[in-house]
């Protein structure tokens, strides 16, 4: 016989995501998750953030790799607190990995939690892992077309940071089509173009941290 | 390749629904999935395949249907369906192309099993 079902299959890690995201209220702790490919400067990133607002916030990072630790020593460098996750070959986080992670951090007094996830554009959008935003990274030398050809992602984003414009004399990407495509179906994504080498555009990205740890401590 | 993890979240759900309605034998299994979502079929099926092998569901064929992407234009409100390798196609009526909302394409789900 048939048996009519409809169930989202994803529901099982939805389900331990949306747990996540209850603890992470009852904690005012703000999460985001970052996603990009591999290289176009994730830990980069979250080397400038938590040494230029040390003074302001208490951070924390997990690092998804598929193996090693270096992200997670890179950034346990700056002073924050972090844990690496390997995923031995998975392409993405999922939540009860993190459920897993965050027995080694101490959640009292953080502010935000940065999740790092596995450098892919495609597997992590499909996963939640208890985030409130999730920021999609996109480098300059990777083409001002990705955002057409993983659509998924960038919808999904609250924020775009498009890095290593220090390059962008070396390549040609054209930052308002990488802006537009993104746009098209996520009309109020903020769009930050920033690089880590030079600083330059780090500032409004502060901002929107800023913004959004003050949403979450008012919610 | 989150297909592994798809797959093994899929036997779950099924083993489940089987055993509430007491089937034993699975004939088919029926997965639709929107065009947004990057789910690569034949990379489910193998994954589907290796993770029933040496199992009661082993040998069973998934069903793949593909569920058209749906938006709602941020303007004018039309509803459309961009065509095929045109995501990005602007408002067929009023022209618009930004901020269209996506009101179909990022479903996955089980839709239904056959089995005694
Ligand atoms: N020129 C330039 N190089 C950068 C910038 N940001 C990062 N890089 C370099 O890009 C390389 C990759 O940076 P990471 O921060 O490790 O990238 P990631 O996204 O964390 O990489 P995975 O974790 O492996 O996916 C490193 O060599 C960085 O020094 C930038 O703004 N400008
Ligand atoms: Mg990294
Ligand atoms: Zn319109």
């Amino acid at each position: 016989m048939e048996v009519p079902v409809v169930r989202n299959i994803l529901e099982a890690n939805d389900r331990i995501s949306a747990q996540l995201r209850k603890l992470f209220a009852q904690h005012r702790i703000l999460v985001l998750n970052l996603i990009s490919s591999p290289g176009s400067g994730k830990t980069s990133t979250l080397e400038r953030t938590l040494t230029d607002l040390a003074g302001e916030f208490k951070m924390a990072v997990i690092e998804g790799d598929l193996r090693t630790d270096n992200d997670a020593r890179r950034v346990a460098a700056t002073g924050a607190q972090a844990v690496q996750i390997n995923t031995d070959g998975a392409c993405h986080l999922d939540s009860s990995m993190i459920q897993e992670a965050l027995e080694a951090i101490d959640l009292s007094g953080l502010d935000i939690l940065f999740v790092e996830n596995v450098g892919n554009l495609v597997c992590p959008a499909e996963f939640e892992v208890g985030e409130d935003y999730k920021v999609s990274l996109l480098s300059v030398t990777e083409g001002d077309d990705k955002p057409e050809k993983y659509p998924l992602l960038f919808a999904e984003s609250a924020v775009m940071l498009l890095n290593k414009t220090d390059l962008l004399p070396y390549v040609d990407f054209d930052m308002a089509r990488a802006e537009r495509f993104a746009r098209a179906l996520n009309k109020d994504i903020a769009v930050f173009p920033v690089s880590c080498r030079s600083r330059e555009g780090l500032g409004a990205w502060y901002d929107w941290l800023r913004d959004k740890v003050r949403e979450k401590k008012n919610a | 390749m989150h297909e592994m993890s798809i797959a093994q979240s899929l036997v779950a759900i099924i083993k489940e629904e089987m055993e509430k309605h007491g089937l034993t034998r699975l004939h088919a299994v029926r997965v639709c999935h929107g065009r947004l979502a990057a789910l690569v079929p034949e990379a489910l099926s193998f994954a589907f395949e290796a993770c029933t092998l040496g199992t009661p569901l082993e040998g069973v064929q998934l069903e793949m249907q593909d569920i058209p992407i749906v938006l709602r234009c941020s303007q004018c409100a039309t509803e459309f369906s961009p065509e095929e390798g045109d995501l990005f196609m602007p408002c067929p009526k009023c022209g618009e192309g930004l901020g269209h909302e996506v009101l179909q394409g990022k479903e996955l789900y089980l839709d239904n099993i056959e089995a005694e």
